[in-house]
């Protein structure tokens, strides 16, 4: 069954087009994370998603049911925001609880659930501190909490772990995946770290100046992109690009990802080393070719190459990408 | 911390000047008070000297008294000052929301013309404001008074508080949207309580020029079931013998109830119950 369908979404504020034909189908008990740049839409795709804003044309259905014109709290969805959005006057329960008490749910209800989320989120300590007096983390435990009493058939997340540090980042994520496998709840998860797009998502969304660019498994995004832009936007440190006609290549642009680059004396690509990052278990090389490039070249392992050394590298054409002038990928 | 704010020079300047100016904002206040408990003798040879048992008299407080209708005009004033009060905030504050909150054809002209009233002194409307109230008979009521101040208040509160709504976060409001709050519930119940320190700021500003006002209660109502406070203390000023002793001591007790108003309001705008909700 489908959890959510989106047809032909448009989205303007005024005379600015941020929405353009999008057209998206959730299968139930998917995760769907968004990626994009800055100002891409996603956000804004997400709002539509919840009602919060109408879009300007196109239906959009949750669980089979149209829900184009219906008020937010109807859709049977929760969103987690970035910036946690707790009720700062009501204490953990409170803010759980006041969506099923809106609903009008009974107060045993309430209870167990609250009880079960509180459980599954180990807030059982604080279920009587306001806002103020809980860490960031707990917080955000908080905001999925309240998400997740209200059962619905779609959770939306927006950045939810940007404002917490690297940690707690980390913890948290693992704590979603948990979670998306314990509700088995379809979720759409909005974020720019490359990380958590990889890591949590069954299916990832590019979006570029609010249209789709791709839709795919991590792995086949990655493997197999369709253009130059999603070539460039998943992976860290991200795809080379060199001009093709220097290689003998086909087409306008030859891709390289850094691990695909191996240094060889008989390499085609010959530059200086112009800065090194030993992380431990990997090495990154910046690489100023002659031709007046720069790549980056990830490096398995220790090495002890250093600033300023010649250097030449080799590249398999196998697991290289060729796009056109446009950025489109020429598949072979 | 800061070095500079150790520095016990710099520490002594700043409490220097606001002992000073502590100073200077009391000194009429407690000219007033030590005054209306002197004699009409003493009060004139030596204004600034406490009583003394010698100069010790209750005379004014008593004039006060027993001019009889002094609680009427007590209560008078208090029901007007703290109805407008009430109404500014209420209709000062639905404004601001739907300014701040909605985008509709208008918002910005709206805003501006809400508050072009801070510009124009509502005095200058004083004729057709009178010939208003006779019209629809309210002269001699507290209404008419209620109505204006609520009007002559509202510009300023809609000013000051849409630009703090505009500071409450969508998300906050979005969370109750979903969570299937209405839009008067979300004012009501999350956005109200984060303006708070706004509200007690509007109200103090507010207070006083009303409590204090002479203009309007001696157009609009200056009849005996009405007067309020102020206009009530001008019995005791004549055109030749004002008795000061009564005016003082008029004065003294119309402190009171503002102080406590005041005390109330300053309450809200020390807590603040907004960190931690969204970071
Ligand atoms: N209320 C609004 N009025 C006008 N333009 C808006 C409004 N909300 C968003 N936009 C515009 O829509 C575009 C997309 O915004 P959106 O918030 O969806 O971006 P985003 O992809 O979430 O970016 P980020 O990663 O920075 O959060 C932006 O260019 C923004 O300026
Ligand atoms: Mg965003």
């Amino acid at each position: 069954m489908t959890a959510l369908k989106l047809e032909n979404i448009h989205k303007s504020f005024g005379q600015v087009h941020v929405l353009k034909d999008i057209d998206l189908e959730v299968s139930e008990g998917e995760f769907i994370v968004f990626v994009g740049p800055s100002g891409c839409g996603k956000s804004t795709l997400l709002r539509v998603i919840a009602g919060l804003e109408d879009a300007t044309s196109g239906t959009i259905s949750i669980g089979g049911r149209d829900v184009t014109t219906a008020p937010p709290a109807k859709r049977g969805i929760a969103m987690v925001f970035q910036s946690y959005a707790l009720y700062p006057h009501l204490d953990v329960t409170g803010n759980m609880a006041l969506g099923l008490k809106q609903a009008g749910e009974d107060k045993a209800t309430i209870a167990e659930r609250i009880d079960i989320a509180a459980k599954m989120l180990s807030l059982e300590d604080y279920l009587k501190r306001r806002p103020a007096e809980l860490s960031g983390g707990q917080r955000q435990r908080v905001a999925i909490g309240r998400a997740i009493v209200r059962k619905p058939e779609l959770f939306l997340f927006d950045e939810p772990l940007s404002n917490l540090d690297a940690a707690l980042r980390m913890a948290t994520r693992v704590e979603i995946a948990r979670l998306h496998r314990e509700l088995g709840a379809s979720m759409i998860y909005v974020t720019h770290d490359q990380t958590e797009a990889m890591t949590l998502a069954d299916r990832i969304v590019v979006l570029r100046d609010g249209r789709v660019e791709q839709v795919g498994s991590p792995m086949q995004l990655y493997n197999d992109p369709d253009n130059q832009f999603v070539a460039g936007f998943l992976g860290a440190p991200s795809m080379n690009f060199l001009p093709a006609a220097a290689l003998g290549a086909k087409g306008a642009t030859l891709g390289i990802r850094p691990e695909h680059l191996r240094v060889s004396p008989d390499g085609q690509i010959k530059g200086t080393v112009t800065h090194v990052e030993r992380l431990g278990g990997d090495t990154n090389l910046l690489v100023g070719t002659d031709a007046g490039d720069t790549v980056t070249v990830r490096l398995f392992g220790q090495h002890d190459q250093r600033v300023g050394q010649p250097i030449a590298l080799s590249y398999d054409p196998a697991r290289a990408y060729a796009f056109d002038a446009e950025g489109h990928r020429l598949r072979s | 911390m800061n070095k500079a704010r150790q520095n016990p020079l710099n520490s002594f300047a700043a409490h220097a000047a606001l002992i000073t100016w502590t100073v200077i904002a009391l000194f009429p206040v407690v000219v007033i008070l030590i005054n209306s408990f002197k004699t009409r003798k003493a009060i004139f040879r030596e204004p600034l000297a406490l009583p003394s048992a010698d100069s010790f008299s209750t005379i004014g407080y008593e004039t006060v008294m027993k001019q009889g209708d002094f609680f009427l005009y007590f209560q008078n004033s208090f029901i007007v000052t703290v109805a407008s009060l009430f109404f500014i905030l209420l209709f000062g504050a639905m404004a601001a929301f739907a300014l701040s909150e909605y985008r509709f054809r208008g918002n910005t002209l709206m805003g501006l013309y809400l508050a072009l009233g801070i510009m124009i002194p509502i005095r200058i409307g004083t004729v057709a404001i009178l010939e208003l109230m006779v019209q629809t008979g309210l002269v001699n009521t507290l209404w008419a008074l209620i109505l204006v101040y609520t009007a002559q208040g509202l510009p300023l509160a809609v000013f000051i508080l849409s630009e703090f709504m505009r500071q409450v976060s969508d998300d906050l409001k979005n969370a109750g949207r979903i969570d299937g709050m209405s839009e008067y519930a979300i004012f009501f119940k999350l956005v109200l309580p984060l303006v708070r320190p706004a509200m007690a700021t509007v109200a103090v500003f507010n207070m006083i020029p009303i409590w204090n006002d002479l203009w309007f209660p001696l157009i609009l109502a200056p009849g005996e079931e009405t007067k309020t406070l102020t206009l009530g203390s001008q019995v005791f000023i004549g055109q030749f013998v004002t008795d000061w002793n009564a005016v003082l001591s008029a004065l003294s007790l119309a402190i009171l109830p503002v102080l406590v108003l005041y005390v109330i309001f300053s309450r809200q705008l020390i807590r603040g119950i907004t960190s931690g909700a969204v970071k």
